[in-house]
């Protein structure tokens, strides 16, 4: 039970970083229609950031700041550079620039640090662990992971639903010729929040950075599994990535954890031992599977933003 | 139908004719990487085919091409642990279990379109590769070694690396003539009719959808049959076969040869591998070239070398 209640803290966790990646993917898709497949590469980049600045300052909380800043920084200057000229084209265009772009970025990372991989290591008041229920341990670091995840997000819906920057979001996500026929600064509107978006990617990297190694391509999988969150949730709905990236993170941490065992239960140890893995990392897609026979178009329809 | 003689048309048969003579030229100069890397490109552009079928002239952008690579040389794999070698029973299987994969995935994706086609196509891709490294028996994330290449008793003998190669080359031209015989014939103008409008197809009648999936699943099947090859070319199998950068390659391959002709993607399966191997040569680097090199390619030169040449025919 203690090990059940552990593991659904630990899939919030997950679901809460996948909700970073995926909140900007949708809204970069959601406002400038853009798959943009070079967004792990930002989530890497916040990783690197973050290890880095952290060693320079001395400070894992200073590490953080910066590398937050130089992540949007990072990513208006990708937009102006190399995403504007990708806007209005065919889906498959986006896919294969922002492909060479995931390219170059792997390739860029490895020249300035190294092949090896960095760490970036936890000031040692965070590696306490606290009780959250009676008997119930939990690691104080993974439990600040998801509360700044959920302060981000409140900070995200505020800013999108209740500010002046929110409404010219919106406006532009609902019609951007309109909006720019009304006085809306449209380029500098979708710098902004290509930004926005390559910030909250970065924060999810260095969020994750101290729970496991900050190294090349880091930023892949995970991107992949921030695309069946928006399949579930629908595309461009923010409060559908958020409802589908804690589905999909609780269902990938239990399934991993439990079903091995379960399996081992109904048929042989050995066949539990090897199907296991196997089958638990096939959960979630089938889950997509399902929602995509039921509700193609996902749980939250963009109409309903 | 007469074939006339243009610029492109010229440079297909150059192609093909440098293909041809390839072995003829590593057998004279003993250099044996070149017949590696021909063969591979070979292969890679049996894929690149399939997939231009789908994504060319059908408009589905699969991003899990990769997959079918993988699934084709794991049942070779696999059959090959078991100790089954007959190619006769390998490959077929391979063709088979693709097709059946492209037949799942084909009848959910394409319930979708646009950007959730390919989002959903990556997404069930990096499931059969997750799969694949939870297959511990089969060496899980290592991959495994096939110690014996597929069987065909006095037929052939694969581990002949010439004969190998122009069975591989022979099975690229036959699956060029297959794919154009199709995109030619009343089935192939259904397929391109629906990637223009696939409404006012419907409105005329035709079942769009069954005509796509079996589109779909027959390009899964002739990539399957690549991975087959590819498996017994490198005598090796591991997930990476089906990792969806590789996917990413397939679709570069595609569209750097051109889209929509028949055989543009042998052309880029062709530019993309030679060009990795002289950027390579270069710098340790290579991919900070190569990466801003495909951006340009989607800017600037959207038709791909084909269309290239298609510009110096018009003038």
């Amino acid at each position: 039970m203690l090990y059940l209640i552990e593991q659904c803290l630990n899939g919030i966790q997950l679901g809460m970083l996948l909700f970073l990646l995926a909140a900007g993917l949708t809204l970069i898709f959601g406002i400038m229609d853009l798959v943009n497949l070079a967004h792990g590469s930002l989530y890497m980049l916040g990783a690197y950031f973050a290890a880095t600045f952290a060693t320079v300052t001395d400070s894992f909380l200073a590490g953080i700041g910066l590398a937050l800043l130089a992540t949007l920084v990072a990513g208006m200057v990708l937009e102006v550079i190399a995403i504007r000229p990708l806007y209005g084209r065919d889906h498959l265009d986006h896919v294969l620039g922002t492909f060479g772009l995931l390219l170059f970025f792997n390739e860029l990372v490895r020249l300035i640090w190294g092949p090896a991989g960095l760490t970036l290591s936890l000031p040692p008041e965070m590696l306490t662990a606290v009780q959250v229920l009676p008997g119930v341990y939990y690691p104080l670091y993974r439990l600040v992971i998801i509360l700044a995840t959920l302060a981000v997000a409140l900070l995200l819906y505020a800013l999108v639903m209740r500010t002046r920057i929110g409404m010219l979001i919106r406006a532009g996500a609902w019609n951007r010729e309109m909006a720019g026929a009304l006085g809306v600064n449209i380029k500098l509107l979708y710098t902004l929040v290509f930004g926005l978006g390559a910030a909250l990617a970065g924060f999810a990297g260095m969020m994750q950075a101290p729970l496991s190694f900050v190294q090349i391509g880091m930023g892949e999988n995970i991107l992949i599994l921030a695309f069946v969150v928006i399949i579930i949730g629908g595309i461009g709905s923010i409060r559908g990535a958020f409802v589908a990236a804690i589905i999909v993170g609780i269902i990938d941490t239990i399934g991993r954890a439990f079903l091995p065992d379960l399996l081992r239960h109904f048929v042989s140890y050995s066949a539990g031992s090897s199907a296991g893995p196997a089958l638990s990392s096939m959960l979630i897609y089938t889950l997509m599977a399902a929602v995509l026979v039921f509700r193609p178009e996902g749980l939250f329809p963009a109409a309903q933003r | 139908m007469s074939v006339r003689l243009n610029a492109r048309n010229a440079f297909v048969a150059g192609v093909i004719a440098i293909l041809a003579l390839v072995p003829l030229y590593a057998a004279a100069s003993g250099n044996t990487f070149v017949m590696s890397l021909f063969t591979r490109i070979v292969i890679l552009a049996v894929a690149a085919v399939s997939l231009n079928l789908i994504m060319g002239f059908g408009g589905m952008v699969s991003f899990g091409h990769a997959a079918y690579l993988g699934i084709g040389g794991y049942a070779v794999g696999i059959l090959a642990k078991e100790g089954m070698n007959s190619g006769l029973l390998q490959w077929p299987l391979a063709v088979a279990a693709s097709g059946l994969f492209a037949l799942t995935v084909g009848a959910l994706s394409l319930r979708t379109r646009g950007v959730y086609f390919i989002m959903i196509t990556l997404a069930f891709a990096q499931m059969i590769y997750y799969v694949a490294i939870g297959l511990d028996r089969y060496g899980g994330d290592d991959g495994m070694t096939i110690y014996k290449r597929s069987q065909f008793g006095p037929l052939i003998d694969l581990s002949n690396k010439t004969a190998f190669y122009y069975l591989c080359l022979a099975l690229l031209l036959a699956a060029i003539y297959l794919v154009w015989r199709l995109v030619h014939s009343r089935f192939g103008m259904v397929i391109q009719g629906s990637r223009s409008n696939e409404r006012r197809m419907q409105a005329i009648g035709f079942p769009t959808y069954r005509y796509k999936l079996l589109c779909f699943v027959f390009a899964g099947m002739l990539c399957g049959l690549a991975g087959a090859l590819l498996a017994n070319h490198t005598d090796f199998i591991s997930p990476a076969l089906m990792h969806w950068t590789r996917s990413g390659d397939l679709i570069v391959m595609a569209v750097l040869g051109g889209m929509g002709t028949v055989f543009g993607p042998v052309i880029g399966a062709l530019a993309l591998l030679v060009l990795e191997e002289a950027l390579s040569g270069i710098t340790e680097y290579w991919q900070i070239i190569l990466g801003p090199l495909f951006l340009l390619v989607v800017l600037f030169a959207r038709g791909g070398i084909d269309g290239l040449l298609a510009g110096i025919n018009r003038g």
